[in-house]
Order: C-alpha cells, then sequence, then structure tokens
C-alpha cells in the first residue's frame, strides 16, 4: 500500500483483470469420449435458449467443439435435451 | 471386423409392461436374425421428453448395443419406420472411444454392485 500513496489515487480502484488462461477441459481432463446420455453435463455448453456456445466462450479446442456438438444433437434428437428454450438450467 | 452400433429407441408411453417387452423381444430378434450380436442392453424406463413427440410428453427409453453389418441398420431402421409404438429412434456406429466408454462404464457399474452387495 506504501507505494500506492505517491501514485494517482482512484475513487474506486481500478479493476485490472487478469486473464485467466482459457483452457479446453476435454484435453485437460483427458476426456475422449462425450457422452450424448448425460444431458446435464452437455448444458453446460448451452446457452439459456437452448443454443450451443461458441468455442471462444468455452476455450473448448476444434477437435472436442465437434464432438461436443454432436453429442448435443444426438441429445437433442432423443428429445433429451430441447431445440428451443426459455430458461434452460 | 464388424461394426459395433448402438441404437436407442422411445416408445410410446401408453403401452403396457408386457407390451413394451414384446416390442424389445421384436427388435432384438430383428438383430440377431440378421447375424447380429447383441452385447448389452438397458432399459431407461419412462422418462420425461425434453419437448413433445407426436403429442407425447413422456416415453419409455431403450438402449441396445451390438455388433452387426451394415446392411443390418437397414432392415432395423425400415421396422423402427413401420412400427407404430416407436416415436423415436437413433442408430450410429460406435468409434473406438465409445467402445472405451461404454466398455469402463459397464465395468464400473459391475463393481458397484458388487460393492452393494
Amino acid at each position: 500500500m506504501a507505494q500506492n500513496n505517491s501514485e494517482i489515487r482512484y475513487l474506486t480502484p481500478p479493476t485490472v483483470e487478469i486473464k485467466k488462461k482459457k483452457y479446453c477441459r476435454f484435453k485437460k481432463n483427458k476426456i475422449k469420449y462425450i457422452d450424448y446420455k448425460d444431458p446435464e453435463f452437455l448444458k453446460k455448453f448451452l446457452n439459456e435458449q437452448g443454443k450451443i456456445l461458441p468455442r471462444r466462450i468455452t476455450g473448448t479446442s476444434l477437435k472436442y467443439q465437434r464432438r461436443v456438438a454432436k453429442a448435443i444433437k444426438r441429445s437433442r434428437h432423443l428429445a433429451m435435451l430441447p431445440y428451443v428454450a426459455d430458461l434452460l438450467k | 471386423m464388424l461394426n459395433q452400433y448402438e441404437t436407442v429407441f422411445i416408445a410410446t408411453p401408453v403401452l403396457s409392461e408386457n407390451q413394451m417387452k414384446e416390442a424389445v423381444q421384436k427388435f432384438k430378434k430383428i438383430i440377431t436374425d440378421n447375424e447380429g450380436e447383441i452385447i448389452h442392453e438397458e432399459n431407461w424406463g419412462l422418462k420425461k421428453l425434453a419437448y413433445p413427440i407426436q403429442k407425447k410428453s413422456t416415453g419409455f427409453y431403450y438402449l441396445i448395443e451390438f455388433r452387426g453389418k451394415g446392411e443390418l441398420i437397414d432392415k432395423l431402421e425400415v421396422q423402427y419406420r413401420r412400427d407404430e409404438r416407436i416415436i423415436r429412434f437413433l442408430t450410429f456406429r460406435m468409434d473406438k472411444y465409445a467402445v472405451e466408454y461404454a466398455e469402463k462404464k459397464r465395468k464400473m457399474k459391475e463393481t458397484e454392485k458388487v460393492r452393494e452387495e
């Protein structure tokens, strides 16, 4: 704190965002197969309308994003996930 | 080397338990009659659907894992389509990761059963 005194003081301390590096959870946890039978897990990759979240938000690698998408689509076909929803989660 | 497939079908909730068993028997017979080999089956029971299918909000889920030739799939799916009891089905070829995963899951269940006993 002492060294801050000489510098500019802010009324609200500026939020310095420490960017957390995104990572692919499948690579990290060494998950090779994404199960379409587990809708609760797949919901992590959907937004509230039931749309698939893009890679830039979830951090999933391309390889696994394709598999996530496939699993979600299979799950939707079998009515375990909705195609459209208003308030999922 | 035969492919390994997984098929899930949803039957109408209006069926009685016996009718459901009969339907399952029918499809298992189609698989075995066409040189297929059933590896595993699972009855998920009555489940709520995420959206209505043919104005129904619930359905009986049943999963069969089997090995067989590609031609068998055509025959099986034609039967699914002709059968009024089936409201939805999905069949796909399992890749090596899917096979691995299914085997692992089964093993885990077995050890759980042993523990319970």
